[in-house]
């Protein structure tokens, strides 16, 4: 890469908004190698995604994360109806192309895997792209399959057989065995996105908490954040902390309940009933700070929308306590069972080569020895001023899984103690100026899946000229697909719970 | 063995003794049925219709609250600064009707009532329910997972869910119903055998919630099936799911207070 080519590059930390118009807009050719560069010395693609600027243009804009500097890159560059595609060269750019080729009509020509995302209708019609071409019917698309005498094929959903969210899951069996696991989602679509251009408007927020209802504190945080980027606005370390209270709390539940889950998943009931009911304890933690158990109302652009006096900080150390005390006996019981063991050791194993090459994010990740952790790499609001330990194993299979969530609910104990004692006097919200126009910013949050990216350009009038949320299920879908091949079909609960992705998070 | 035995010892009984005994202590923050106190509104004030992200309060003749649109983030009580709308803490929001619904002023909220005899009759002992979410961001479906848990133990009043529409005596719905899950939720009520019921739990169930009026979704799911219950909040707390669904096979006094 000549000097002369990266001299006019800005770089972006975490919540740190730029200016749009000193971006260069570079050459399709130039914009690829320059990705595939910056993969090949250790960056991720955190998003890739289109914004319309003309009739039959679409601006592909890259934010490209450089963990190891604290640092994100963004690169745009201009295509018309085809270009083509990155994803030959770089596997962890295929989920993106797909989508924008569903959203904004542009082909990425030589994709090898170009299927829906989300099977909804054009976001624009133009003539490249016109909507009444026919909006895509949902689930109908050409699935991989293997043939063969013996080879038999085994369709799960949309509707499943528990209390969860709907998606198809199509495996390709021999025998037990699963050569391939096809998932294809887009149920749950709700039109975000679409909605928050031109906003922010006054259900904006309320989107963002209803975006992956059990990550209302990981994404409402990435919105306010960005919020807070693009208008300029500073909130208090008061008003950090209790974030950070709440994204842990977020974290600590949804581990907890999960962990119960791979327990009865694998048919052991105490671990399972204990941790049921144990999740329940921390989601009413987060309901003594806001009074609603999923932190709906806690994350205000400025700050919070409720404080925490003594009294009630002394109450949530009481039943921080208790969750610990009652957490731990019903954890430690799953490791002292071999028979748990058993099925959890070796099951849905991922290679850490994988996962860099395809860009999994979170525990899912950490599991497989990577030490990648927004809260650490690109640390934002209090984790600017605290470090978590960032949890990690090394055998990538349901085991380190839980195992990983297990370290991190510990860590996020000791955190959660560490910010109760330690919260400065301040106002905990500040008025938030409107938005600069002309901006680009990029915020990230470690929620409990991983990686929290949003990306947010705003126009000449300070509106949203695009809003991109991308969810750590975008990523790690695919991870869970992957972990499937050569498994037992039976395994498919144990597996998918280890991972326990978010189907509207996703589907947006 | 003797693990599993001291960690039970540890983790003591949990289950709750509601309905029989008080329910389980609600957060003090916890906002549950709006009250509206009409004779403070001066007229031509629309703050809190103003402020309210999804549409649920309406000024015609009089102020009236659309429990089944709102999501209980109380914007309308930080706008309005004659304190004529405040949430209580009455966690008790089911009903049989949409319009049972509206909240106009001071007037007794007309709580959901029990199946009629031959219904209860079928279901009052064993109601099995296939649950289906149609857009729902998990939040609801969460905590109608959590009714299971030992904590309130579900299963004690003869509510189960079910593997398979096959199997259910009725749908409890999540979710605005995305255009993507509409065939899909219409054949799962097809495949549940008659007489059936369906419960929508949660805004976005009721009425659309804040994805109401989307191109993307159906306005939940009053608009494409009858629906026998309805459990507004974003997302009800457990309690009010219970208290819900104990109403509807009057495993509860009508009148038992709060």
């Amino acid at each position: 890469m000549s000097e002369s080519a990266t001299s006019n590059w800005i770089y972006l930390s975490n919540g740190q908004a730029a200016d749009i118009d000193k971006l260069p807009v570079m050459e399709m050719a130039a914009f690829q190698e320059t990705i595939l560069h910056e993969i090949e010395n250790g960056a991720r693609i955190s998003a890739l995604f289109g914004q319309p600027v003309a009739d039959e243009t679409v601006r592909l804009w890259a934010i490209l994360s450089q963990d190891r500097r604290s640092l994100l890159l963004p690169l745009c560059t201009d295509t018309g109806a085809d270009y083509p595609a990155l994803t030959p060269r770089c596997p962890q750019a295929h989920r993106f192309e797909q989508e924008i080729c569903e959203q904004w009509g542009m082909q990425p020509l030589g994709h090898p895997w170009l299927k829906p995302v989300r099977f909804h209708a054009p976001y624009r019609s133009t003539a490249i792209n016109p909507a009444d071409a026919g909006t895509p019917e949902i689930g109908v698309m050409p699935f991989f399959r293997v043939e063969g005498e013996e080879v038999h094929e085994v369709a799960v959903g949309p509707v499943h057989a528990g209390i969860i969210e709907p998606g198809h899951f199509r495996f390709q069996c021999h025998g037990e065995n699963v050569m391939h696991l096809e998932i294809s989602l887009g149920y749950q679509h709700r039109g975000v996105e679409r909605h928050m251009m031109s906003g922010p408007g006054g259900r904006s927020l309320h989107y963002m908490e209803t975006l992956a209802g059990d990550t209302t504190i990981g994404h409402a945080t990435a919105y306010c954040q960005m919020l807070e980027a693009l208008s300029g606005t500073g909130i208090s370390v008061r008003a950090q902390v209790l974030r950070g209270i709440a994204l842990e709390l977020e974290r600590i539940a949804n581990h907890t309940g999960d962990i119960g889950a791979l327990a009865g998943d694998v048919g052991f009931l105490p671990t399972m009933s204990y941790c049921g009911r144990i999740r329940g304890d921390v989601l009413n933690m987060t309901a003594v700070i806001c009074g609603n158990r999923f932190g709906r109302g806690l994350v205000k652009p400025g700050g919070v929308g409720h404080d925490l006096d003594s009294a009630l900080r002394r109450e949530l150390h009481q039943r921080l306590n208790a969750v610990e005390k009652d957490l731990t006996v019903a954890v430690n019981l799953l490791w002292k069972t071999s028979s748990v063991m058993a099925r959890f050791e070796g099951a849905g194993a991922l290679r850490p080569e994988d996962v860099e090459a395809l860009g999994f994010v979170g525990p899912t990740a950490r599991a497989c020895g990577l030490e990648r952790d927004v809260r650490n790499d690109m640390p934002g609001g209090i984790f600017r001023f605290t470090q978590i330990p960032v949890s990690t194993c090394s055998s990538g299979d349901v085991m380190a899984r839980a195992h990983v969530r297990w370290l991190e609910i510990q860590r996020s104990i000791t955190f959660i103690r560490e910010q109760l004692d330690s919260m400065p006097d301040e106002a905990v919200r500040a008025p938030v100026s409107p938005l600069q126009p002309s901006r680009i910013a990029v915020s990230l949050m470690e929620g409990w899946r991983g990686e929290i990216c949003h990306v947010a350009l705003t126009d000449h009038h300070g509106r949203f000229a695009a809003y991109k949320v991308v969810d750590p299920s975008f990523h790690n879908w695919f991870a869970l697909a992957y972990a499937l091949r050569n498994q037992q079909i039976s395994d498919f609960p144990l597996c998918n719970k280890s991972f326990n992705l978010s189907y509207c998070g996703h589907d947006l | 063995m003797f693990n599993s035995l001291l960690a039970r010892m540890q983790q003591k009984h949990r289950t709750i003794a509601f309905p029989d005994g008080p329910p389980p202590p609600l957060p003090d923050r916890f906002a549950g049925r709006p009250i509206i106190h009409p004779e403070r509104c001066p007229s031509g004030c629309r703050a809190c219709s103003d402020a309210c992200p999804v549409g649920a309060i309406q000024q015609t003749d009089r102020l009236r609250i659309d429990m089944g649109q709102c999501i209980f983030c109380t914007e309308c009580v930080a706008a309005c600064s004659h304190h004529h709308i405040e949430f209580s803490r009455d966690y008790r929001l089911a009903a049989r009707n949409r319009t049972d619904l509206h909240i106009n002023g001071p007037e007794e909220f007309r709580f959901a009532a029990a199946l009629d005899h031959h219904a209860r009759r079928l279901f009052g002992r064993s109601l099995k329910l296939r649950q289906v979410s149609a857009g729902g961001c998990n939040a609801c479906e969460a905590d109608v997972n959590v009714l299971g848990a030992v904590g309130w133990d579900l299963g004690r009043f003869g509510i189960q869910f079910v593997a398979s529409p096959r199997h259910a005596d009725g749908l409890l719905v999540t979710g605005p119903v995305p255009e993507n899950m509409h065939q899909a939720l219409l054949k799962t009520y097809e495949a549940t055998p008659a007489p059936k019921i369906v419960i929508a739990v949660g805004a976005c169930a009721v009425s659309g919630g804040i994805y109401k009026g989307h191109e993307e979704v159906h306005n939940g799911v009053c608009d494409l099936l009858p629906v026998d219950l309805l459990i507004p909040g974003c997302p009800p707390h457990p309690l009010t799911i219970l208290d819900g669904l104990l109403r509807l096979i009057v495993k509860m006094e009508i009148d038992k207070p709060a």
